[in-house]
């Protein structure tokens, strides 16, 4: 029995396996690979927003030393490669041959020996342009004098770019609004701004004509989704592909999509027969990748009796030149209905239209599951102005509106099933930790002094882990998770999943899951993903969805595995299965705790000569394909401290308190530095991260001179705090947690700024990003919308 | 990743070497220092100098020295060492206000005081930290070496008194007795560039301001010199007011244009805030110098 | 052009374009893919490796320009099989978790405690300022470089 108490298995915080290479400087990130016989792409891009290609001349290129090839739109039709389908059933072209949409497109791509010699001959294309008016702001798109930007398509005769989305009951919540004793507005913009991982995009494509197979090395977080994409791309037939991730330097939803140079590098090496590199530089980033947000919207809510009842939402959605949004295809506005946030709602209703303009394509959810960070923004920071109009305090309006404990599972009135919570008491740990009525005795002093302070809450719910396939699938492709749970004769495990790290920790918690499982130690499972060769089939990393549906796989199978070891263990130990019992690694006789097999012994039988239980196989293995049934919900609530300069409106976060509630934590180290790293994000958000453009159609943030993020000296020491509500319905009752801080964050400092703000300025409203000169506008009475 | 067009390189072991090689090779030809203004630059493809003549080996233009009574500062000098020398935050503590700003830690490891002068990049801080302290610099060509006035250094955005086939060689500080000084900025993150920043040196004489320096960063097309205010405040007494008059001319005297870092307005509303800050500082640091 | 320095203690020499940036250098002539790039403006910080014992950003740095010169990268910072303190800092207090920025990091803060072995968490956060984490929000990053500095006696 010692024996099995002394071993450190399960969940806990355990030390990554992966840093043993990462503190080396022997991760293998995409740019560290060199093929032999290996060319280097670059793409030449449109400076123009919206322009007409008159001529495209490539001879001056074609004549430098060392350029092999400039491929051209013309070339790609050759091919059937011109255009390509985006996520959202749209098409994207992969290099402008008609006219380009957004600065930033793709018009040309130069293979050369070297990326110095590719980057020179991309001054030597000579395209001749026609600019055309722009159009930048979402809420122009559809008037009538509007230039038509998707001419490429045969029905369109504006700028809509999918058809009005709704969800809510209208009725009902007009009623609601007409019973209602307090109703505010806003129009409040959740800001474009962009997902930037440390590491940019790239690939190389290393097409092998006599075998007619396609290697591709491409840091992305969903490679078995993008095998079946590039099937249907370029023609291949799909078990001839294989995609390699290697390691990957940061995600956030940027490297889910595929990109016209990821087309133009794998095109290329099909042509050219050598492998092809290319990998995008930080402007090409920040200009042309998935960008995230870009919701306007116009928000109504109403309060009864003290509480929250109802909600109204009108929101434009900016896709860009192409929609290539990311989401589930049966909700064109990803999970923004969940918009009803925290609170037992009368009613609500939400409408959504999507509309094109001259910006780069994208809407992927940067750190967030498809658009609830909008949804989430929204919600809270319309709570806050419904407390300012009912002159309560804001928490207070929160814990009197918050769904109660005993109406899980609850069905919001906007279609979802929240699984599990206990809102108010994690609203009171948070107060508690941040010492609420202190602080707000501090301002109160500070306020007399002429001194800006302001405390902001938010309180989020989200929906994470996509998704049940009887709801959701992405181009047709269930969102279901495979694993491989494989235990060798010697007792250690290799388990393969289909779950793609960029950071999160996957090598080490997965192992968890099967070692808290089977009882074996953590440091004898190995953990296989980013090659679809060798992993089984599933819809990658993002949503949040690693734990909650990856993990569910992880521990499906394991009990497989468990389960046939029972089995086996009954005839080693000559009893009947029913009569044994499981402690940690070992199952053994009820009655008789000394004997027992350990999970090893069993492995060692289950290979060896010995026979095996009637009718079953040797080996101890097993395999599944994980469906959750629902989605997972966690939350959170979080507080934030901002002191103001009254004089040169610089915001400073001097606290930031994060209560989170993600059901069970498998490791809550790793669960904390998720939470650490979502909240820097956030306030990056709240504060300085924006993609803007002037009238033109130019990006004014393609460089992280200008883009910017928060260093250390932005981010304050955060403070984290936990409730555990497991989820009933997850087989490890984890609900997910990469991704809520990223969405509670932004609405905490917001709501911060604007208490700070409200009862010396008069500030009732601010849209992100918190700048000082955007604050300083406000303070002067001009809340503008960012440009 | 971006890469710069191709080039020559040389590099200098001798000043006279190094002023030799631009003469020769003309305005196509650009000194490198520490490179981090010039090289993402190139990267970007926005300059394109068919020559670059490396003046890192140039160890006797690195120092920084008291010397018949200025404090001299050679043009290479690292913002590193322009931060950490207790000389000079003795006698003009706006330049570690300022150096504490400026960019960021590695970046401060390799620009050098030269390189900043010489970019005159209007959001560029350590040019007003030089013009409000006086100083002068020392451009040295073919034809000899010439001491230039801060005031007459910036001809215009992005272009000083250098000329083709010249080099900045070293900063001069004249000292005086009972000065103060300090740096004010506020940018939109660490390590940006300034939306606003003034620079402000006060030299006191028996209870009255003999001398003001005050100069202004990140709104107008150069580097702002701001002699009304500095008129204003000479043979005065220190007050708020008088501060607060000072700083009402910074705002008037600013000629920002609208960018990502904030709207006209916005950065005239800064500069007066930070000239009256700056001037208050540096009064605070001069009285206590002057007992 | 020919161009000689030292790396990781070994004397290198070897023709370059003058144009060849230090990273370029570091990573595709001498094979070292430790440090990494992630802009090209020299804000990120992911390229910063050490000349004559200061961080610098390699990506603003011309190899030409380190004729003569000590580099130092990550590769260097274990020895004999053994790591750096910083290096099981970052480990210990999960310092790190898509790693991309880890190499950069490693090398300011290792120079960081060598001119400063007890920072605190101010000068910790001034002397990271010049590098980007995207995973982070460097409260661990903090934390692992008082761990190192904590520990760096006994490790050595």
């Amino acid at each position: 029995m010692s024996v099995v108490e002394e071993r450190p298995i399960g969940f806990g915080r355990l030390k990554r396996k992966e840093d043993e290479r990462f503190i080396r400087g022997k991760g293998n990130y995409l740019d560290d690979l060199e093929l032999p016989g290996m060319v280097h792409g670059a793409v030449l891009r449109s400076p123009y927003a919206h322009a007409k290609i008159l001529s495209i001349d490539t001879s001056r290129a074609l004549a430098h030393p060392g350029v092999a090839a400039v491929v051209t739109a013309k070339d790609l039709e050759t091919l059937g490669l011109a255009w390509m389908p985006t996520i959202s059933y749209d098409t994207q072209a992969v290099l402008a041959g008609d006219k380009v949409r957004f600065q930033g497109q793709e018009v040309a791509f130069v293979i050369a020996t070297d990326e110095y010699t590719a980057n020179d001959a991309l001054e030597l294309i000579d395209v001749e342009y026609e600019p055309l008016p722009a159009i930048v702001n979402a809420r122009k798109a559809l008037d009538p004098d509007a230039p038509l930007i998707r001419d490429d398509k045969a029905d369109q005769v504006d700028n809509t770019a999918s058809p009005t989305w709704e969800a809510g009951d209208q009725a009902a919540a007009d009623k609601a609004f007409a019973e209602a004793d307090t109703v505010v507005s806003r129009d409040i913009i959740y800001p474009r701004c962009h997902p930037a991982p440390l590491e940019t995009c790239g690939i190389i494509a290393d097409f092998n004509p006599e075998t007619g197979q396609l290697d591709i090395y491409n840091g992305n977080q969903a490679p078995h989704a993008h095998r079946t994409v590039y099937a249907h791309v370029a023609g291949l037939a799909e078990h001839m592909i294989r995609i390699k991730t290697g390691d990957i330097g940061g995600g956030f939803g940027n490297k889910v999509p595929i990109y016209p140079g990821y087309v133009c590098a794998i095109a290329g090496s099909i042509v050219a027969g050598v492998p092809v590199k290319w990998v995008e530089n930080r402007s090409e980033n920040l200009m042309s990748t998935g960008f995230a947000r870009d919701y306007v919207m116009k928000a109504e809510m109403c309060a009864k009796d003290g509480r929250i009842t109802g909600l109204r939402v009108d929101t434009i959605a900016d896709h860009g030149a192409f929609d290539s949004t990311a989401q589930p295809t049966r909700f064109p506005a990803g999970f923004f209905h969940i918009v009803c946030g925290s609170y037992d709602l009368a009613a609500a209703h939400v409408k959504v239209k999507a509309v094109y303009t001259n910006k780069a394509p994208g809407g992927v959810a940067y750190r967030c599951s498809f658009r609830v960070t909008e949804a989430v923004y929204l919600v809270e920071r319309m709570v806050d102005a419904l407390a300012m109009e009912m002159d309560t305090d804001p928490i207070d309006l929160r814990m009197r509106s918050f769904i109660a404990p005993e109406q899980f599972p609850y069905e919001t009135t906007t279609g979802w099933t929240y699984d599990s919570g206990n809102y108010a008491e994690t609203m009171r740990v948070a107060m508690e930790m941040a010492g609420y009525e202190d602080l707000r005795r501090e301002q109160a002093e500070k306020r007399a002094r002429g001194e800006l302070m302001g405390i902001g809450v938010s309180f989020f719910t989200e929906g994470v882990g996509a998704g049940p396939r009887k709801h959701m699938d992405i181009l047709g492709l269930s969102m279901n998770d495979g694993a491989d749970l494989r235990v060798h004769p010697s007792g250690k495990a290799t388990v393969s999943i289909s779950a793609q790290t960029q950071g999160q920790g996957h090598e080490t918690t997965f192992a968890q899951i099967v070692a808290e499982e089977l009882g074996i130690p953590p440091e004898d499972v190995e953990v296989r993903h980013g090659d679809t060769d060798k992993s089984p089939y599933g819809l990658g990393t993002y949503g949040s969805r690693s734990t909650p549906v990856s993990g569910g796989a992880v521990a499906v199978v394991s009990r497989k595995v468990r389960d046939k070891a029972r089995l086996i263990a009954a005839t080693m130990l000559e009893t009947t299965p029913d009569d044994l019992a499981w402690e940690k690694g070992r199952w053994y006789v009820k009655g008789d705790p000394e004997k027992g097999a350990m999970i090893e012994e069993i492995a060692e039988r289950a290979y060896s000569g010995d026979p095996m239980p009637e009718g079953m196989e040797g080996g101890l293995d097993g395999q599944t394909i994980y469906d959750p049934p629902n989605l997972t919900y966690p939350y959170g609530a979080y507080i934030a401290v901002v002191d103001i300069d009254p004089d040169t409106a610089e915001v400073k976060v001097r606290r930031f308190i994060a209560v989170d509630d993600c059901g069970v934590r498998i490791n809550p180290m790793v669960v904390d530095g998720q939470i650490h790293g979502g909240l820097a994000e956030g306030i990056g958000i709240a504060l300085m991260e924006v993609i803007t453009f002037d009238e033109e159609g130019n990006c004014l943030n393609s460089s992280f001179m200008d883009y910017l993020i928060p260093t250390a000296l932005e981010t304050p020491d955060f403070e984290l705090g936990e409730t555990v509500t497991p989820c009933p319905h997850h087989p490890l009752g984890a609900k997910g947690v990469g991704e809520s801080p990223n969405v509670g964050s932004p609405p905490a400092i917001v709501n911060a700024v604007i208490d700070a703000l409200h009862e010396s300025h008069g500030v009732d409203h601010l849209d992100m990003p918190c700048t000082p000169a955007r604050v300083w506008a406000a303070m002067q009475g001009r809340p503008e919308p960012p440009q | 990743m971006q890469t710069p067009a191709p080039f020559d390189y040389e590099r200098a072991t001798s000043l006279d070497g190094a002023i030799q090689a631009l003469d020769r090779l003309g305005s196509d030809a650009r000194v490198i220092a520490g490179g981090h203004s010039l090289l993402p630059m190139m990267k970007l493809r926005l300059a394109k100098p068919s020559h670059l003549v490396d003046i890192n080996d140039l160890h006797e233009l690195e120092y920084i020295r008291e010397q018949d009574g200025q404090i001299r500062i050679g043009a290479l000098t690292r913002h590193v060492d322009l931060q950490r020398s207790d000389l000079l935050a003795r006698h003009f503590p706006l330049f570690r206000d300022a150096e504490n700003v400026i960019a960021d830690p590695p970046v401060r490891n390799r620009g050098t005081i030269g390189g900043s002068l010489c970019q005159a990049d209007a959001a560029e801080d350590l040019s007003s930290v030089c013009s409000a302290v006086k100083a002068q610099v020392v451009i040295r060509g073919t034809g000899g070496e010439r001491v230039v006035d801060m005031s007459d250094f910036h001809v215009g955005p992005y272009t000083t008194a250098v000329g083709a086939g010249e080099i900045l060689t070293e900063v001069r500080l004249p000292l005086r007795p009972g000065g103060g000084s300090a740096h004010e900025k506020v940018e939109r993150r660490a390590g940006d560039w300034a939306i606003a920043a003034a620079s402000a040196a006060l030299w006191m004489e028996g209870g009255t301001i003999s001398n003001a320096g005050v100069a202004l960063s990140s709104v107008g097309l150069t580097t702002i010199h701001l002699t009304r205010a500095e008129e204003l405040l000479g043979g005065k007494p220190p007050s708020d007011d008088l501060f607060s008059q000072a700083a009402a001319i910074a705002s008037e005297d600013s000629s920002p244009m609208p960018d990502g870092r904030g709207p006209v307005d916005y950065k005239r509303h800064l500069a007066g805030v930070l000239t009256g800050r700056a001037l208050r500082r540096a009064a605070a640091r001069a009285i206590n110098q002057e007992a | 052009m020919n161009v000689s320095m030292t790396v990781n203690g070994e004397q290198v020499s070897h023709d370059v374009e003058p144009r060849q940036l230090l990273v370029h250098f570091i990573r595709e002539t001498l094979g070292l893919k430790g440090t990494h790039w992630g802009c090209d403006t020299s804000n990120c910080g992911a390229c910063v490796v050490l000349m004559d014992g200061r961080p610098v950003k390699s990506c603003t740095v011309l190899a030409a320009m380190c004729e003569g010169h000590e580099i130092r990268t990550v590769e260097s910072l274990e020895r004999n099989g053994r790591l750096d303190p910083i290096q099981e800092g970052f480990h210990e207090k999960h310092g790190l978790q898509c790693g991309f920025c880890t190499p950069g990091m490693l090398m300011t803060t290792r120079a960081l405690l060598d001119e400063n072995p007890d920072p605190s968490e101010e000068e910790i956060r001034t002397a990271i300022s010049g590098a980007i984490c995207r995973c982070t929000g460097y409260k661990n990053i903090v934390a692992a470089v008082r761990w190192a500095a904590e520990h760096e006696e006994v490790a050595r």
